[in-house]
């Protein structure tokens, strides 16, 4: 008997702004010259902070930190398309999506400089705090939704990032295959920025695209470019939408690149060429979108002056009240191990600050 | 040979072990063209290939679950978790099979592999990647765990391990990595896995630590001996499980006090099964109730706070003095 062909797949990419800035008029987004100046403002101030920060671990005054330069399109664009009672689970490179969620610019100073307070976001409770165990917060955000939708909050999607490197955890098709068998509104957003630390892409995964992994979960898949802000906001909110629509998950594969560091403790000179870094930076995201806005007349050069001596003032402002800050209560782990301190932590707090008490040490 | 830290001792261990015997690979993220987060694998790639030392995906069940394949077909993997807080993925590959691989198969099929990787706090990292919890791994029948305390008994003890016929958890103190060199002899060297080492004779109180809270420690006593006439037997445990009460309950008989310093948290800690193997046998030698230092219960707090959480020269201190006065 002859073979007979049971499946036929195919994928798109999805591309809006192309690399030259040249815009696809007919997939080009409806959003107000407002709503883009904002958008843009959320990326330019993403770099400027993950910037400054690295100066700052630079002098010492931050531990080690993550960089996320080039992949404000990601984050910012994703971000974008989110309401604030959806889920916003992430890893650690989504800075400007945390602070789009209401974060404070002070928050990732604090956090990095190893105090537990940086985790906490006292604007939204439906965003994360930083997860360092990869691939692990997939599966919140597939559960999250799945809370959503049981207590009546039909509408609530949640959007997960993760890397490249992450999509070979385990934690990644366990998430999926649930979000697909309970067709749940989430959107595993992953931003393919070529490395995992030293691991190239290639080497990662055997397929051609990650967005293909989505066929053997049945559920939509889809690469974009992930320096196109325009595209990754589309390809979010198409994804949401139908997610809200009860249509299942999305998985979208940004294609985007590590322009810095993996983190500060990381030497990328072992393991990859400076031209592949040069040719990545052509591909600017917030270059290409400045463009787009200007030639769209929505943006201009007095526009750009302001925000940026506003984001200036407002970062330094923010570096001052860091450097201010000094107090941390020595106990606070011990307030946070249960709602309810059991008599065995109560003793042992106790202990703990007779002992710091009397250590010269710690004084 | 020169002096060296003991990531150079690690990296010699492993480039004399691949070198001696073909079937030792290395494996892991980043192991093998960056040479390892910490470049503990530095080098290898380069002189044994690809194909022995292997730049996995990113996924630690599937090192570890590999890694047992490999075993049980005649290799000697010696795969490396970027950092102790990321292997709590492979507890399930390890306690449901390489830990009863022999017992399972009545001794047919074995599961001589190591699994390295960096432990405990004071480097300023970020979150998970200061933890100690020895303990997982030793409350777990079937596989033993060994952490070294300086170059030379880290290349000694990790030789050990990858001869090791069964499986074998090696937690590396990260603090220690390039804290300090020593002289690491130009000759092979191993050292019996299971054996503590008496570093100092002693007659009043007897000290026992490992990994990177030994060293604090040793500074404690060197201290207090410049001090006053106290005679203080200093004990290196260097392998967790199994755990070498002989030595530890015999020096505990000669001194009649004990105090043990773990970076681990308090409660079911290392020192508590020393403990209760002193009560066991030598509780009527006592003089005074055996004091521990340790970690506390707690999350471990990230790198602000964690200073705090950690043993202290003064805490050690203390408790050393309280037991002597005891
Ligand atoms: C479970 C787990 N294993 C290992 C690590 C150590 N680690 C931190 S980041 C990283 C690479 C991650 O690559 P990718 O998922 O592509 O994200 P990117 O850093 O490129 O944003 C590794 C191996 C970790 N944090 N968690
Ligand atoms: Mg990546």
């Amino acid at each position: 008997m002859p073979l007979k062909t049971i499946g036929k797949f195919s994928l798109s990419y999805l591309q809006v702004l192309d690399d030259k800035g040249k815009l696809d008029e007919n997939l080009e987004p409806k959003l107000s010259n407002t709503e883009l100046n904002k958008l843009y403002r959320a990326m330019y101030l993403a770099r400027q902070l993950d910037s400054r920060m690295l100066k700052l671990q630079r002098q010492g005054r931050l531990g080690t930190i993550p960089v996320c330069t080039g992949q404000e399109a990601c984050v910012c664009g994703a971000t974008f398309a989110l309401r604030d009672s959806d889920w916003f689970v992430g890893s650690y490179r989504e800075l400007g999506g945390r602070l789009m969620r209401g974060e404070p610019l002070i928050n990732p100073m604090i956090y990095y400089n190893g105090y537990e307070e940086g985790s906490f976001n006292p604007v939204n409770d439906r965003t994360l705090p930083i997860n360092i165990i990869l691939g692990s917060q997939l599966p919140h955000a597939v559960g999250a939704a799945y809370g959503s939708r049981l207590k009546g909050e039909k509408e609530n999607a949640s959007l997960v990032f993760f890397g490249d490197g992450s999509t070979s955890e385990g934690d990644f098709h366990e998430a999926i295959n649930f979000a697909a068998v309970w067709k749940l509104p989430v959107v595993f957003f992953c931003q393919n920025n070529q490395w995992a630390i030293s691991t190239p892409r290639a080497n990662q995964t055997h397929s051609e695209s990650i967005a293909q992994k989505a066929i053997s979960y049945g559920i939509d898949g889809i690469q974009i470019d992930g320096n196109d802000v325009l595209a990754v906001y589309k390809a979010t909110k198409d994804a949401l939408d139908r997610g809200r629509a009860g249509e299942g998950p999305t998985l979208i594969e940004a294609v985007t690149y590590r322009m810095g560091v993996h983190t500060t403790a990381d030497d990328p000179t072992r393991y990859r060429k400076n031209a592949e870094v040069e040719e990545w930076s052509k591909k600017d995201p917030i270059k290409r979108f400045e463009n787009y806005l200007i030639e769209k007349k929505a943006w201009s050069a007095r526009k750009q002056k302001t925000m940026e001596d506003e984001i200036k003032a407002e970062i330094e402002q923010t570096v001052k009240d860091f450097e201010n800050m000094t107090d941390f209560k020595p106990d606070s782990p011990f307030d946070y191990l249960f709602e309810t301190e059991t008599d065995d932590i109560k003793a042992l707090r106790a202990e703990f600050l007779n002992e710091i008490g009397k250590d010269a040490d710690n004084a | 040979m020169p002096k060296m830290n003991m990531i150079q001792a690690i990296n010699l261990a492993l480039h004399e072990e691949m070198e001696k015997d073909e079937t030792v690979l290395v494996m892991g993220q980043d192991v093998g063209v960056n040479g390892g987060v910490f470049r503990a694998t530095e080098g290898l790639s380069v002189k044994f290939g690809k194909e022995r030392a292997i730049d996995t995906p990113l996924a630690e069940s599937g090192i570890i679950g590999s890694a047992i394949g490999m075993a049980i077909a005649g290799l000697k993997p010696v795969a490396e978790i970027q950092f102790s807080g990321f292997s709590y993925l492979t507890l399930g590959q390890l306690e449901g099979n390489a830990a009863r691989m022999r017992t399972r198969s009545r001794g047919q099929f074995t599961c001589p592999l190591v699994m390295r990787m960096p432990y405990g706090g004071g480097v300023r990292a970020l979150e998970h990647h200061s933890e100690s919890k020895e303990t997982y791994w030793a409350h777990t029948a079937g596989l033993k765990v060994v952490i070294p305390s300086s170059p030379r008994n880290a290349r000694a003890l990790l030789t050990a391990a990858i001869r090791d016929p069964d499986p074998v958890i090696f937690m590396e103190p990260k603090h220690s990595y390039r804290a300090f060199k020593e002289e690491v002899p130009e000759k092979k060297e191993t050292m019996e896995i299971g054996k503590a080492e008496i570093v100092r004779e002693g007659s009043d109180l007897t000290l026992v630590s490992w990994g990177a809270m030994f060293h604090l420690t040793k500074k404690v006593v060197d201290q207090i001996q410049s001090e006053r006439k106290v005679s203080i037997e200093l004990i290196d445990l260097l392998t967790i499980s199994p755990m070498d009460s002989a030595t530890i309950n015999a020096s505990v008989r000669k001194t009649g006090r004990c105090v043990i310093v773990q970076e681990a948290q308090k409660t079911l800690g290392p020192a508590s099964e020393i403990i209760a193997r002193i009560n066991d046998e030598v509780l009527m030698y006592l003089e005074a109730p055996v004091k521990r230092v340790s970690g506390y219960d707690v999350v471990m707090p990230y790198f602000g706070r964690e200073k705090m959480y950690l043993p202290t020269m003064e805490r050690i201190r203390r408790a050393i003095e309280e037991t002597l006065e005891f």
